[in-house]
């Protein structure tokens, strides 16, 4: 991989709108039926104007996100040799239905693991400019054997 | 946010409830469909084994969303979990059986802040082999 690329930010992602169905069937997904994701009642109770996602929900648009890095022929990473290494969440506030989830993906850190290239993405997602999470996803790239 | 466990109801070592969850091969189609992670090592088992896995294996993020849940069941409203890291260290590999891989999850309390900040481990096992590591949730109790 290229390390000249370290510190390098990516163009914002479209918009995504969240929905109570794309929580609810992110939430089915994970066999998680958990109230406060399908009734609006319940999340009310909890203090939230609206059903709020699951916790690793914001995967969804940070993976899309790292994929244009991926394909990026100036950061060189060969996607067939990926494993998802190491996943972190850090939530400034809830993502609720309503929100337009914008994705700006950083190369934080590249470097050797052995003969494995190790690359972090920190995906800072926002909604109307407001910040609601910070990702970071680390992912080894095997390297031939 | 409100959680429905207060600080003063927990304590550090304080341990949550133990989860099993077993993953069969359609929660791994119900996961790609939902994540839009189609890779066939999580559905097709001899193009996992051309690749050197044991059998199909699960999402890694699917892993984790359902570990997670252990803790989110118990603070009530899962919006109370500010930050969450795992490292996937094994696969969980899932045979083509009607009860898949079982995994076991386990978490307890490891710090308690006075503001009502606390930071749990969590653990996860299938077959005896660890497949989440380093894996913590800081969650806003209740005061």
């Amino acid at each position: 991989m290229n390390r000249d690329m370290v510190g390098f930010a990516y163009p914002p992602s479209e918009p995504y709108l969240v929905t109570e169905k794309s929580i609810q069937d992110f939430a089915r997904a994970l066999g998680d039926d958990n109230p406060a994701f399908f009734d609006v009642a319940v999340a009310r109770e909890l203090g939230h104007e609206t059903i709020c996602a699951p916790p690793t929900y914001p995967i969804l648009v940070t993976m899309e996100a790292m994929k244009d890095a991926f394909a990026d022929p100036a950061l060189n990473m060969d996607f067939t040799r990926v494993v998802h290494g190491d996943q972190r969440f850090a939530y400034q506030r809830p993502i609720r239905v309503g929100d337009e989830l914008v994705v700006v993906t950083h190369v934080d850190e590249i470097r050797s693991l052995g003969n494995n290239d190790a690359a972090t993405f920190r995906t800072e997602v926002t909604s109307n400019g407001e910040p609601v999470c910070t990702g970071w996803s680390k992912l080894i790239v095997r390297g031939e054997a | 946010m409100t959680a429905k466990i207060k600080s003063a109801d927990v304590f550090v070592g304080y341990e949550l409830t133990t989860l099993e969850l077993s993953f069969t091969r359609s929660d791994l189609v119900d996961y790609a469909n939902a994540s839009g992670d189609q890779n066939p090592i999580h559905q097709d088992e001899e193009f996992a084994k051309s690749v050197g896995l044991p059998d199909v294996i699960s999402h890694g993020m699917l892993t984790m969303g359902r570990a997670i849940k252990l803790v989110t069941d118990w603070v009530g409203d899962p919006a109370s979990v500010i930050d969450y890291g795992v490292r996937m260290t094994r696969p969980v590999v899932v045979p083509n059986t009607p009860s898949g891989a079982i995994v076991a999850f386990t978490a307890k309390v490891v710090e308690l802040n006075d503001d009502g900040v606390a930071r749990i481990e969590l653990s996860a096992i299938c077959d005896g082999i660890t497949v989440l590591g380093q894996a913590k949730a800081t969650v806003q109790l209740a005061q």
